[in-house]
């Protein structure tokens, strides 16, 4: 005998019942638990369960989706052209980017990545003069507090990286490098902003102490243009939004494309002339130059091709084995044979 | 305030010396006061208002974890270890600890109200003169108050004199002791002699001394000493609190003990705290979890040192160091940081999650309609709401008998009425037709004295005996004069009766309504209305019952002169008296026996003998000489009853039925499938305790053998049980195997555990008290414990309160399982709380257990539900629970693990601080909640098809230490790939117009994104049963996830409070990129696939009933619950049947005056105060027991 003494006689929705039988009042008063799906945990539910009729096709879908998609993202990477520092010229006719890289550098040190004041570089007057203690130690110096403060805006990159092209003459042609446009319009336009707006910057900086490392004020990093000058500064933006990885790379400039059919370096000799400013060997560093093209997947970075075939590749085999274990076992272990 | 004061006298007590001895002048406050007893006021709340921040606070920080919290409160608040502001922690810490405020607060709350209750009872105190009502709480120690009838008693009391004769007084004490019969105190008769009068009582000024306070409720010593005379006071005299009065219009006493003071409250005890084994499992896991701690922040520690030396002495230009920070002391400082960014290892809202679970199942037990008894309007209760999942691991099951398994109902079921037998329907192809409430019911309008709730089905019967078959007819006269019954006659022909037990109850009562009435009583003779006629015989007398005797008879002389012996009494007992005329209706009625036997219902058999009146007279003679003879009266007296009551005649046998409780055989069998092993426990005699184990099939004809052990010395018990359990298991070791464990925080509890015996074939083994008081001796203990758990069915007679409360704790103690007891009566309460999980049969007339219960239900089938269905979802819930949690936030926390290799050991979170505040909080707090409140692998209907789904419970499958170890591998994994998938993903990339991607703000959105996504979806594949709620609490709590990063990283935030919220624009700039969200597709697939892959090979080569049951739900409708088949008939061959709940000295004291002399009539019928409930609709007769001498098997 299986089950049960249950149901309907101790549910007490059956009709004998004393309490059914009163009036509406009697019931009202009665104690008895309410009849809703909720509290008698009967609630509609769907109830999955991992079968091979579910597991199996997934396995397979996921691997022929998988594969494809790697494929796609694999072929993208390696499509994307990227050099580092002896530049070779491309027939390509997008923009292209160039970028400074460093290696072994740790701008993501708990103690680095708090060195900052965001309200000073949001252009806050009070904390311009009194920055955030924990840009110590280069929060304050003789006695003026250091604008922008803190060990990252010390630590700006301050190489001055100059490509030319050496046309069939032997000419160096300057290639313009742009250096607006390297920001996340975010930091440029809320994040980052001057004391007192854009005009003089001069006098909103006025006692303030540039940070030690620097050669120039911070109202001096681009005097030609006000639009990016101070914290607004482009290079000064992209420096300060630290890298998650002590390896990294940072745009430095992005050098444009000309026109539809011309590519944006055309073959040829150039010149990379890098003023050497940043010391890097001191800490065991590397420097590197970088240009490179984009995808609409970004950078180059064959690991999420790579491991998009993979997986899907895992995926397809697994589905395999396991098709061949649950021909082998699920006979088996029919539910039949539940001991009763 | 008064019970303030009683709190201060009794932590006064406690502090001072204790009481030796208690002095009280009765009607002498001041004199009472100087003593600083207490008064009559009960405390039972914790806290007042003044008190419990401070309490509460300190009770909560006691809680290890919340103390740690504490802990890292400062520790980060210290700038340099500080790696995480400070309301990560003191915002998670402040809502756990107001949540648990909140519920003890409540908790408090109503304490206070039941204790305002029960302090605010009013009763009249005499007073300067006068009697004055006055509150229970001001009540003092030598107060003289007046108790009328059906009042509780207040205080313990000495009776000083009552409205009955020879100042008796009845009490019913079972809210004290269980016992529902009525107990007779009698009051000294110097004191007695006041009666009502208020001058005299108020003058009075006996002094008591004696015993200090205590729990033990059949003994008080002491002494009254009054105008210069002493008296002695013993238990007869004395009322106790909880004791409710009976039967007395009034009574007065003199308060010796009150409030905390009385043997109730001392007897209630400090209700210890239960906690569940998954407590006690989270308490070590907590520990292990620390110690795990340490070695991550040891490791990182180390590896900041390494970095420091090796790479960060010479990043200084960049990065300088602190002053006076070296090597060694920042790696120091950074332990103590990464114990700040890895606290969430220890998961602060753990414990108040797992309350708020708890608390949603209990509330689901309160709900259910099918542990809702209509008849009694009782619902269920969880009334300790944090034992829930200990439910579903139940192991052993305690069960009173009286009042848990019956219902305390005999009914007159069948009898054999010479060779002829009687009570069974059978329809027109003769098979048996089952008796159920619509069957057709005998009228019995004929006779006007009938009793209108016997029920009856036979019709034959009744024809039988109004045609005047002389036969039927001498069977219900003896029923109706061989009996110890009172009757009550208030109205001309409405009949109460007062029968000492309620087989005799039911006995007469059948007489009565076949037309053989018993109608009153004298010392010296008894009135039958006979069909109508009435009929005075002459009790001659009454050859009482005893356990040795097992029969009884009495002696009348019908009015035409005929001396008749009547005897009733066990068949084995009877039948070596009969004549041997009778020994062709021997046969047919053996077989009779044997089929009730097999029904498990209650036999007698019942024979007469006409007497010769020479010898009678000579007889009398001789009974009168034994009677007053001085030495050897006893046996003298048997000797004299064994002469007379021999060649009987047989007139047949009767089955009286102890009515089990609704659905209590079929209960059972399905718990026995469940692997539960139940014991019965019971107060009343072995072969009651076996009938009941006959009907409600635990114990079975087709059992192997059934062991008794019922041996009267140490030595003999032992033999016994060991004798039991060679037969059971030959080639048993004689020592038990036992496996020595240690557990507990800090492995300091060492436990032993009794191994389980295979033996094949069932089993039963009965034990008695006596023999159980042996058996219980440290060195024969694991002998019972060994023996009794190879048998399927283990019933114990005749035991204490004391001795039911030390069953359960050995095998607490060495089987290491988990315990339940139920039980209704306050017999019962010392199992009940010994026990892990105590189950309360509410709806009868005791509450006590149901007090000292922490679940509470109307029937005893609802047991069942509450263990299969509700245990089991609630195990299943809490552990999956607890795994999913554990996972969640060891996975949270070891992506900072990894993140340390690469930001050199600096403890920085790899997450943005608000989340880190919010993910147990907000994002994962509601998903997880869902899921451990709605899951059920499958529905209450199939669960209770297939009972062995309960066994995974029993064997702590779902959550244990190495569940805990499989918890944290799986987290370690999924955190490799949560860290190093997004790592290698962002590596050297950028956004797809060349701008930032792999800054740390990103990737920490990126990371958390797909944390939270992987954690999401591996609870999807946790949950079994997904309702709209699953559905909304997951979709929704992602999308607040994608709202609330959104908001905090928007320029309004960033505008307002700048510092705080330096994300702005992440969000926007990163999640707009396809290798964003490439990178949390492809990690979530990494982090699932492998475990769906585990689970299905699991399922595909060694599937769980839980997959078995699941796939067979799948692809079945519901079964339909199997009709009720009538038990299949079985006719015991092997014992008899013979049962009787009835005690000697009663016969005594129906010829005695004692009883004759009161008998007021009054307008209600005290002891038939449940006719008016709605149990008693379905009750044919109740009967309360009268007075039974104490049993001598109570102390041992």
């Amino acid at each position: 005998m299986a089950s049960s003494y249950n149901a309907k006689e101790e549910d007490g929705h059956h009709s004998g019942a004393p309490a059914h039988g009163g009036a509406a009042a009697a019931a009202a008063k009665s104690k008895k638990p309410d009849n809703t799906a909720f509290k008698q945990q009967r609630l509609p539910a769907w109830q999955p369960i991992l079968t091979a009729g579910t597991v199996l096709p997934a396995f397979f879908v996921i691997g022929l989706i998988f594969i494809p998609i790697g494929i796609g993202l694999f072929v993208t990477s390696n499509n994307i052209r990227e050099f580092e520092v002896t530049a070779t010229p491309t027939r390509d006719t997008s923009n292209v980017f160039m970028y400074y890289g460093l290696s072994n550098f740790y701008q993501n040190h708990r103690r680095y990545v708090k060195s900052r004041d965001d309200s000073q570089l949001y252009g806050d007057r009070s904390a311009l003069t009194n920055p955030s203690k924990e840009c110590e130690p280069y929060r304050m110096s003789d006695g003026q507090a250091i604008a922008p403060c803190g060990a990252i805006a010390n630590s700006l990159f301050n190489d001055t990286l100059e490509l030319y092209h050496i046309d069939s003459n032997g000419t160096r042609n300057t290639i313009p490098l742009v250096k607006k446009g390297i920001a996340w319009w975010t930091d440029k336009h809320v994040k980052f902003r001057n004391p007192g707006g854009n005009n003089n910057l001069t006098a909103a900086f006025r006692g303030t102490s540039k940070p030690v490392n620097w050669r120039k004020p911070v109202y001096d990093l681009d005097p030609s243009d006000p639009d990016n000058n101070g914290f607004i500064n482009e290079d000064f933006i992209v420096w300060m939004r630290t890298a998650a990885l002590p390896t990294f790379r940072k745009l430095y400039r992005i050098i444009q494309k000309k026109a539809v059919t011309t590519p944006t370096l055309p073959s040829g000799r150039y010149v990379l002339n890098i003023s050497y400013n940043y010391p890097v060997l001191s800490f065991d560093g590397r420097k590197r130059m970088i240009l490179s093209t984009i995808s609409w997947m970004g950078g180059k970075n064959p690991f999420l091709g790579i491991a998009y075939i993979t997986v899907g590749s895992i995926c397809f085999f697994l589905g395999v084995v396991l098709l061949i274990i649950h021909h082998k076992y699920d006979t088996r272990n029919n539910s039949a044979d539940i001991p009763n | 305030m008064g019970s303030a004061v009683s709190n201060v006298s009794q932590l006064c007590g406690a502090e001072s010396t204790p009481e030796e001895e208690r002095n009280l002048r009765a009607n002498d406050r001041p004199s009472n006061r100087s003593y600083q007893y207490a008064n009559n006021a009960i405390k039972t709340s914790k806290y007042n208002l003044l008190t419990f921040l401070p309490l509460n606070l300190f009770e909560q920080f006691r809680r290890l974890a919340n103390a740690y919290f504490l802990f890292l409160l400062f520790l980060q608040l210290i700038p340099q270890v500080s790696s995480l502001s400070w309301f990560t922690t003191a915002v998670p810490l402040l809502l756990v600890l107001s949540i648990s405020a909140v519920k003890d607060a409540s908790d408090d709350i109503n304490r206070h109200r039941s204790d305002n209750q029960v302090n605010n009872r009013r009763v009249d105190v005499l007073v300067d003169g006068e009697l004055r009502s006055e509150k229970w709480m001001n009540v003092q120690v030598g107060d003289i108050i007046r108790l009328e009838n059906n009042q509780f008693v207040t205080a313990d009391l000495l009776l000083l004199s009552s409205s009955e004769p020879l100042n008796l007084v009845y009490v019913e004490t079972a809210e004290l002791d269980g016992e529902t019969n009525l107990k007779v105190k009698q009051a000294l008769t110097v004191t007695g002699e006041m009666g009502d009068g208020i001058d005299e009582l108020a003058g009075f000024n006996g002094e008591v001394r004696c015993e200090p306070p205590n729990n033990r409720l059949d003994k008080f010593k002491g002494t009254l000493t009054l105008h210069g005379q002493t008296y002695a006071l013993d238990n007869d005299k004395v009322l106790l609190r909880g004791c409710t009065l009976r039967n007395t219009e009034w009574c007065f006493g003199l308060v010796i003990f009150g409030g905390p003071d009385t043997k109730l409250m001392q007897n209630s005890g400090k209700t210890t705290f239960k906690r569940t084994s998954i407590d006690h499992l989270m308490n070590v896991l907590v520990l292990c979890i620390f110690g795990f701690l340490a070695f991550m922040c040891t490791v990182l520690a180390i590896g900041n040192a390494i970095w420091e030396v090796r790479e960060g002495s010479l990043f200084t230009a960049f990065l300088p160091r602190e002053p006076g920070v070296d090597a060694a002391l920042s790696s120091f400082l950074t332990f103590w940081s990464y114990v700040i960014v890895l606290n969430t290892v220890v998961p602060i809202s753990l414990y108040v999650s797992v309350e708020i679970i708890r608390l949603g199942n209990s509330f689901y037990i309160d709900w259910d309609r099918k542990m809702y008894y209509p008849k009694s309007d009782t619902p269920a209760q969880a009334r300790t709401t944090t034992l829930n999942e200990e439910l579903g691991q139940i192991k052993y099951i305690f069960s009173d008998k009286t009042g848990t398994l019956t219902q305390n109902v005999m009914t007159f079921n069948k009898c054999s009425i010479n060779g002829k037998c009687y009570g069974e329907l059978f329809d027109f192809a003769g098979q048996r037709v089952e008796i159920t409430e619509k069957t057709e019911r005998l009228d019995f309008t004929w006779n006007k004295l009938a009793d209108a709730k016997f029920i009856f089905h036979d019709h034959s019967l009744q024809e039988t005996v109004r045609e005047g078959n002389l036969q039927a007819q001498a069977f219900f006269r003896l029923l109706a004069l061989c009996h110890t019954v009172m009757p009550e006659e208030k109205k001309e022909g409405e009949l109460y009766y007062q029968a000492q037990s309620p087989d005799e109850g039911a006995l007469v009562t059948a007489a009565r309504n076949f037309g053989f009435v018993f109608r009153s009583r004298t010392p010296e003779s008894i009135t039958v209305v006979e069909m109508g006629r009435r009929v005075t015989y002459e009790l001659m007398a009454v050859l009482d019952f005893n356990n040795v005797r097992k029969r009884m008879s009495v002696i009348v002389r019908s009015p035409d002169g005929q001396l008749t012996l009547f005897c009733k009494g066990a068949d084995t007992i009877v039948y070596e008296r009969l004549h041997k005329s009778c020994d062709r209706l021997k046969e047919v009625t053996t077989g009779h026996l044997n089929e009730y036997a097999g029904d498990g219902l209650r036999t007698l058999v019942l024979a007469y003998k006409d007497l010769d009146e020479g010898y009678m007279d000579e007889w009398r003679r001789r009974h009168h000489e034994a009677s007053t003879a001085m030495d050897g009266r006893e046996e003298r007296l048997d000797e004299l009853y064994e002469e007379i009551e021999k060649d009987l005649l047989l007139l047949g046998a009767t089955a009286v039925e102890d009515k089990l409780q609704d659905g209590v055989p079929q209960t059972i069998e399905q718990l026995t499938k469940a692997d539960i092993k139940i014991w019965v426990l019971t107060g009343d005699k072995q072969e009651t305790a076996e009938n009941i184990g006959y009907s409600c099939n635990m114990l079975r004809e087709e059992m192997k053998e059934i062991f008794v052990v019922a041996a009267n010395t140490a030595e003999g018990v032992k033999e016994e049980l060991q004798n039991a359990r060679r037969k059971m298991c030959p080639e048993g070791a004689e020592e038990p195997s036992m496996v020595q464990a240690r557990a507990g925080l800090f492995w300091i509890h060492k436990s032993e555990t009794v191994l389980d015996e295979k033996v094949d074939g069932d089993y039963g083994l009965i034990i008695n008290g006596h023999s159980l008081a042996f058996a219980l001796e440290k060195d024969l203990r694991l002998e019972l414990l060994r023996t009794a758990c190879m048998c399927q069915t283990v019933i114990c007679c005749r035991v204490t309160p004391l001795q039911k409360a030390q069953v359960v704790q050995l095998v607490k103690k060495y089987k290491q399982a988990i315990t339940l007891a139920i039980g209704d009566g306050a017999n019962d309460v010392s199992m009940i709380k010994a026990a892990h999980i105590g189950v309360g049969i509410s709806g009868q007339e005791g509450m006590q257990a149901v007090l000292s219960s922490d679940f509470s239900f109307a029937q005893f089938r609802y047991l069942q539900r509450l263990l299969l269905v509700h245990g089991r979802w609630s195990y299943l819930r809490m552990c999956k629970f607890l795994r999913y949690f554990f996972y969640k936030n060891f996975t949270f926390t070891f992506v900072h693990f990894w993140y340390a290799f690469f930001c050199g050991f600096s403890a920085q979170t790899v997450y943005d601080e608000w989340f880190i505040t919010m993910y147990n909080l907000v994002y994962t707090a509601l998903p997880v909640l869902g899921m451990s409140l709605f899951d059920q692998d499958v529905n209450d209907r199939w669960s209770f098809q297939y009972p062995q789904l309960y066994s995974p419970g029993q064997l702590n499958l779902y959550f244990s230490k190495k569940a805990f170890v499989r918890c944290m591998m799986h987290s370690c994994y999924s955190s490799l790939v949560l860290f190093f998938i997004p790592w290698a993903a962002i590596y050297d990339t950028v956004r797809d117009d060349g701008k930032d991607v792999a800054d740390y703000q990103s990737f920490a959105l990126l990371a958390q994104t797909c944390l939270l996504v992987v954690v999401n979806i591996q609870l999807c594949l946790d949950t079994h049963y997904w309702t709209a709620v699953n559905q909304f609490f997951m979709w929704g709590s992602l999308a607040v996830y994608f709202a609330i990063t959104f908001t905090i990283y928007s320029n309004g935030m960033f505008f307002i409070f700048t510092s705080s919220f330096p994300f702005v624009g992440t969000a926007r700039n990163s999640l707009n990129q396809p290798n964003v969200w490439l990178t949390i597709f492809l990690t979530s697939l990494l982090c699932i696939l492998p475990v769906v892959a585990f689970r299905f090979i699991l399922i595909q080569l060694r599937p769980t009933i839980n997959d078995k049951v699941r796939h067979k739900v799948q692809k079945e409708a519901l079964p339909a619950p199997t009709p009720r088949r009538p038990p299949a008939r079985r006719i015991s061959t092997r014992r008899s049947g013979y049962a009787f709940s009835h005690s000697q000295g009663y016969g005594d004291l129906v010829t005695s005056r004692r009883f004759l002399l009161k008998r007021p009539l009054r307008s209600r019928p005290v002891l038939f105060t449940q006719t008016d409930s709605p149990l008693a609709q379905n009750q044919p007769q109740h009967y309360r027991t009268i007075t039974e001498e104490p049993e001598e098997s109570r102390s041992p």
